[in-house]
This record gives structure tokens, C-alpha cells and sequence, in this order.
């Protein structure tokens, strides 16, 4: 059984909801990566995702966008990110790590080259976004031969064949997006995402992630209430660009939010 | 040079695949949220495209309103001061707009009436798709927007100034490198957060399928008509076409019909910049890998880390990353050959065509003349080249005189 599936099955017999929190690998300086990764723990966090920075980030909003220039400016490779994982893990081998990011990286890495590195750093899921599991055919199964997930997104204009599709691709979780748009643009509306969400649990078992248009507790805990997880990023990346230059007051916004999510997503009724 | 295929037409209607594949290249490498689109599109675009109504629609606003079929020039003077092959220039300039670019937004611009979308929104690099997408939009009654990146803005003034005459909303695009890649990423930013009202006319044979094969599809009349009338004028098929690329659409639209013409040979003539060995070019076909950008796999310009390289080009429209996925397969598959020109070569065609043949053409159809010329000068008198004239230099006309160091 994969990390992120053993995770989320704990946390299903608990009755508690996954905190996923994202950031951007090497933002702002990639020496702080593994400090603040540890940190997002320490405050709650069940499962992490770890951009990987990219040039043309073309489905996120400027806040993402932004936080890749800054790791790019310090020359951030998927190399680099895979020595962040290597190092966290000495410290932390039980939660997962989800690399997210574009899929040229990988590309040029070489999918064979890239999976192995991956397994051996202790990444435990991939969420590639411009790769829809039609392209997906090479590298799924080289995934799931590493017991590492491939972890696919679900959209609100998704019809039921390609949720059905998706699912039977996924493994770990889905990452449902629950609005239109890049990342850090909307608010999200519940009524919709409840909708879709419980369609997604008619199709398939697998748990669902919802992420996109969550900025506090209050919105994290509504959103819990219909899935297995919350996905929260530009909030954070935006806490963290805010404070650039200081790593103990980045560590101390992050944290303090972070918290106020886990607190709000165990008081659930 | 040969292709290590044989190309026949049963052949070629299996490209691109059920998945948008020309061999390795293509594909549909975007975010969940745009995926039900392209689906929509392209199965409206497969029921629609032999349909005669929408064909007939299609032919009648190319003949009335772009004022095709466009000439086939025969350069005299060119072709006598050159002293090789025939040259004949394909007048994809003289169409409405300028450029060839409005073949497709024509056909684009039916889609999106097709399928009940009442908003279009386009990336632009030198302006001439802008211009030719916000000019349909006019037309048709539709709400447009183009992307622009602040770079191309600024170089190309006057075409931003002709999309807002024509009622276009132009976004200069501040992000990256402020050119024609950083364009398209916002416009895809747009389309995913406007996806149910919203039509993306994509003005290259680049992006998720089904755009490389519609925008094909539409710009092949250039081929179709070129043929035609070198069978007309000549009595047989050219030797040679030349046509720059930069996402690759007037060079596809030229070189596809002619593709199970064993004896014509084919070049695209991609940015050289200040040179392929200076690193400051736009040649992903001469100098690039294949990676994956903006929903297809194909040749780009990336580093050793796959993060996509800033281009150069003194063309706004050529000045690009990447390149469509049939233009990759094609030269995998030796169909086509890819070469580039310097800016210098480019500016000195220009320069040339307009004196000697009161021509004054497009930057980037200024590399496919200098190709030309070149390739020409190596040909026998009776050998007979076509050089797409993919569009007009007015728009240019600032960067060459402040190149004089002349202010108008």
C-alpha cells in the first residue's frame, strides 16, 4: 500500500479530513524548501504537494506564476527538487510528498530516468497538470510499478465518461478543481462543488482532494465537509511571497494558518 | 533529399491520429478544465467539416470577403537578377488583412458561430492574427480580446492600434518574456476561466488538438490554389516551396497539398536570429528537442532543466519557442526539410523584394525570401520555385525605419 493510500485510509478510520498545502519547490530560496516542508507538517499538514517550478506555469494565476520566477531565479531543476524530498526524508518518512508541476521537466529528465530518481528520493505521488491520462499511457504504469500514484485532476466541466476514466488512471487521490480558472482566482461556489463531488463518489471509491478557491479555515472547512481532503496553495505561496526575506516570520504566518485549518477541519460536525 | 516514408493520401489521412498524434508529435497536453472543449470542438469540427453548407459558407467568405483565390506572381526581375530557378511568389499579402492569417480566422470564426460561443479571444505575436481575428469578431458581432505580450506591443504598434479601430480589446501581457509564448500562456489562462462562452482562435498549427489539424485544414487552400495555378501557369508541379515558420501555419497551409509530390522538395525557413550559434534565435526545428508546451508535444527551445529558453527574433510573429507538431514529424520523417536566416539576411531581403519588385513584405516572410533567394541561385533556369508571400510590411515599417534611425 502506497504512503498517500495508507494516509488518507488512517485517516478515513479516524473521521478526519486530509490537509494537503502546496508550495512551489525552492521559493523563495531553495534552502528554505525543506525547513518550511517540515513546517507545514509540525502545523497539520497530512500529505504535501511540491511544485515543481516551471517557465510557462500556463494553468496557474500570478501568484504560482510568481513563485516560480523566484525559485527560477535561483536555478531551481526537478534535480533539486528530488535532493529537497532526499533531505526531508531524513527527517520524516511517513507523510507523503506529491510532486506537481508541468510536464516538460519530466520530459527532458527522460520518464524512466525521472521515476526511478523519484522512488529513491521518497516521492510518493505525481500530479503532472497538462498531462491528462490519455498521454499518460508510459508513464502511469512505470508510476505504479514504484508503488508511487499518479495523481490526476477532475474539473468541473468534466463529463461522467471522463470522470470514470480518470479514476480508473488515479491513484491516492483525485484533485478535484473546484472552479474555472487558474489557480488563486475565484471563490469557490459550495453548492457547485458539492454537486460534482458526490458525482465523482457515485462513480468511483477513490478519495477526492479539492483544491483551487480555498483562502482560510472557514472555506477549508466547508470544503472538507464534501470531500476527503483539502488543497490549499496560493494562500500560502502568497504568505510566503509576502515575506520573502524572512524565514522565521514566513514559517510563523504559514504555521499559524496552517494550524487554523487543521483545527477547523477536526471540529467538524 | 527524400522522405523515408511513401507519402500517398491514405497515408497522410491517418495523421494526425484519434488522439491528435502526427507520430510522436501532438496530442492534448492541457489542464483537466479545457479537455471537454477540445472534445466539443473537434467532433463539431469532424461533423461540420464535410458538411456542404459550412464548406460553401467557408468557400464564399474566402472568395468575397478575403478576395481569394490570391495570385500566383511570376518575380521577373527578382528571378533575372538572381539568376536560377523561376521564382514565383504565392500573394497570400494581398488577401484582406494582409497576411495569410485571416484563411483561418475565417474558419475559426464559423466554429465558434457553430457552436453558439459569442466571445473569442486570440494570441497575437507581430499582430497580423490579432488583427485577423478581432476583424472576423467584427464581422461576425463577437466580443474579442487579444493577447499580446508588452514586447510585441510596443515593436508592433500599429497593429494594436488597427485591433482597437476594429473594436478589440488588446491585453498587453507583462509575464516572462513579454512575447508570443507568454501571449499564448495567458490566453490559455483566459480560455480555462471562461471556457463555457468563450471561443480560443488559435492562430498557429500549434497548440491541443484539434488546433494543428483544423488550422491546417483552413490555411491549406494556399497548397490547394498554388498548384492549381502552377499546373496552369507552368503546365507541371514546382520544384521547390519555401515558406518561413514560426508556429508554422502559412508554411503548412503551402506545403500539405503538395505533400505526395514526390518531386517538390520543401523548406521552412525558421528565425535565426543573430545566429543559431549565438543562442539567440527562434529555430526549435534547427537548434531544439522535443519536449512538450501551450498542449503538444514537438520540437522547442527548452534548457538542460526543460524550462522553455527566451527566443530572438527581429520578427515579432516568428519570435517562438516552439512549432507545430506536423512541421516536427515532417522533418523526423525527412518530408521537409528546416533551415534558418539571421536577422540581417532577413532585413536585406526585405530591402531587396522592395526595390526590385515594389514588394514590400511581412518580416517573417522576409526569411523565407532570403531562403529563397539563396536556394534559387543554386537552381537550374527551368526548375521553378514558390516562396509564400504569407503577408504585407506595412506593419513593419517602424522597426526598419528606427533600424535607419529614422523617427516617423
Amino acid at each position: 500500500m502506497s504512503r498517500i493510500k495508507s494516509t488518507l485510509t488512517a485517516l478515513h478510520q479516524a473521521e478526519r479530513k486530509a490537509l494537503i498545502p502546496y508550495i512551489t519547490g525552492g521559493d523563495p530560496k531553495p534552502e528554505w524548501t525543506v525547513d518550511l516542508m517540515h513546517s507545514l507538517v509540525a502545523s497539520g499538514a497530512d500529505i504535501l504537494e511540491l511544485g515543481v517550478p516551471f517557465s510557462d506555469p500556463m494553468a496557474d494565476g500570478p501568484v504560482i506564476q510568481l513563485a516560480c520566477e523566484r525559485a527560477l531565479e535561483h536555478g531551481t531543476s526537478l534535480k533539486d527538487i528530488l535532493a529537497m524530498v532526499v533531505a526531508f526524508r531524513e527527517q520524516d518518512q511517513n507523510t507523503p510528498v506529491v510532486l506537481m508541476g508541468y510536464l516538460n521537466p519530466v520530459e527532458k529528465m527522460g520518464y524512466q530516468i525521472f521515476v526511478d530518481a523519484a522512488a529513491k528520493a521518497g516521492v510518493d505521488g505525481v500530479l503532472m497538470v497538462d498531462l491528462p491520462p490519455e498521454e499518460a499511457e508510459t508513464l502511469v504504469p512505470m508510476l505504479n510499478e514504484k508503488s508511487m500514484d499518479a495523481v490526476f485532476l477532475i474539473a468541473p466541466t468534466t463529463t461522467d465518461e471522463r470522470i470514470q476514466n480518470i479514476c480508473e488512471h488515479s491513484s491516492g487521490y483525485v484533485y478535484y478543481v473546484s472552479v474555472k480558472g487558474v489557480t488563486g482566482s475565484a471563490s469557490l461556489n459550495e453548492e457547485e462543488v458539492s454537486a460534482k463531488v458526490s458525482r465523482i463518489k457515485e462513480l468511483n471509491s477513490i478519495p477526492v482532494g479539492v483544491g483551487f478557491g480555498i483562502r482560510d479555515a472557514q472555506s477549508a472547512a466547508q470544503v472538507a465537509r464534501l470531500a476527503d481532503g483539502v488543497i490549499v496553495g496560493s494562500v500560502i505561496v502568497n504568505l510566503i511571497a509576502e515575506n520573502s526575506d524572512d524565514l522565521p516570520k514566513i514559517k510563523d504566518k504559514i504555521g499559524s494558518l496552517v494550524s487554523s485549518m487543521r483545527s477547523a477541519l477536526d471540529q467538524l460536525d | 533529399m527524400s522522405a523515408n516514408v511513401k507519402l500517398t493520401e491514405e497515408f497522410l489521412r491517418q495523421f494526425p491520429d484519434s488522439k491528435g498524434h502526427f507520430g510522436q508529435y501532438g496530442g492534448k497536453f492541457v489542464s483537466e478544465t479545457l479537455m471537454s472543449s477540445l472534445v466539443d470542438l473537434e467532433n463539431k469540427y469532424l461533423a461540420l467539416r464535410d458538411d456542404p453548407d459550412f464548406k460553401k459558407e467557408f468557400d464564399n467568405d474566402l472568395a468575397d470577403y478575403v478576395g481569394r483565390p490570391s495570385p500566383l506572381y511570376l518575380a521577373e526581375r527578382l528571378t533575372r537578377e538572381v539568376g536560377g530557378a523561376r521564382i514565383y511568389l504565392k500573394r497570400e499579402d494581398l488577401n484582406h488583412t494582409g497576411a495569410h492569417k485571416v484563411n483561418n480566422t475565417i474558419g475559426q470564426a464559423l466554429l465558434a458561430k457553430y457552436l453558439g460561443k459569442p466571445r473569442i479571444i486570440a494570441e497575437t505575436g507581430a499582430g497580423q492574427h490579432g488583427v485577423a481575428s478581432a476583424t472576423v469578431a467584427a464581422r461576425l458581432g463577437l466580443d474579442c480580446k487579444v493577447f499580446m505580450g508588452e514586447h510585441d506591443v510596443q515593436r508592433q504598434a500599429l497593429n494594436v492600434y488597427r485591433m482597437k479601430l476594429l473594436g478589440a480589446e488588446v491585453e498587453p501581457v507583462k509575464s516572462g518574456t513579454r512575447t508570443l509564448k507568454d501571449a499564448m500562456n495567458e490566453a490559455l489562462r483566459d480560455w480555462v476561466t471562461n471556457v463555457d462562452d468563450t471561443f480560443y482562435i488559435i492562430g498557429t498549427v500549434a497548440g491541443p488538438h484539434p488546433y494543428p489539424m483544423l488550422v491546417r485544414d483552413f490555411q491549406s487552400i494556399i497548397g490547394r490554389e498554388a498548384r492549381a495555378q502552377c499546373l496552369e501557369k507552368e503546365g507541371r508541379l514546382p520544384d521547390a516551396l519555401v515558406a518561413c515558420v514560426g508556429g508554422g501555419s502559412n508554411a503548412i497551409g503551402l506545403f500539405h497539398p503538395f505533400l505526395c509530390d514526390e518531386g517538390v522538395e520543401m523548406y521552412g525557413v525558421e528565425a535565426g536570429g543573430h545566429g543559431i550559434e549565438t543562442g539567440q534565435h527562434a529555430a526549435p526545428l534547427s537548434a531544439g528537442q522535443p519536449g512538450v508546451l501551450h498542449g503538444n508535444r514537438t520540437y522547442l527551445m527548452s534548457d538542460d532543466d526543460g524550462q522553455i529558453m527566451s527566443t530572438h527574433s527581429v520578427s515579432a510573429g516568428l519570435d517562438y519557442p516552439g512549432v507545430g507538431p506536423e512541421h516536427a514529424w515532417l522533418k523526423d520523417i525527412k518530408r521537409a526539410d528546416y533551415v534558418s536566416v539571421t536577422d540581417t539576411e532577413a532585413l536585406d531581403a526585405f530591402r531587396r523584394l522592395t526595390l526590385v519588385e515594389g514588394i514590400m513584405p511581412a518580416l517573417e516572410t522576409s526569411h523565407a525570401i532570403a531562403y529563397g533567394i539563396k536556394k534559387a541561385a543554386t537552381m537550374r533556369s527551368d526548375e521553378i520555385m514558390i516562396i509564400n508571400l504569407s503577408g504585407r510590411g506595412d506593419k513593419d515599417i517602424h522597426t526598419i525605419a528606427t533600424l535607419d534611425g529614422i523617427k516617423i
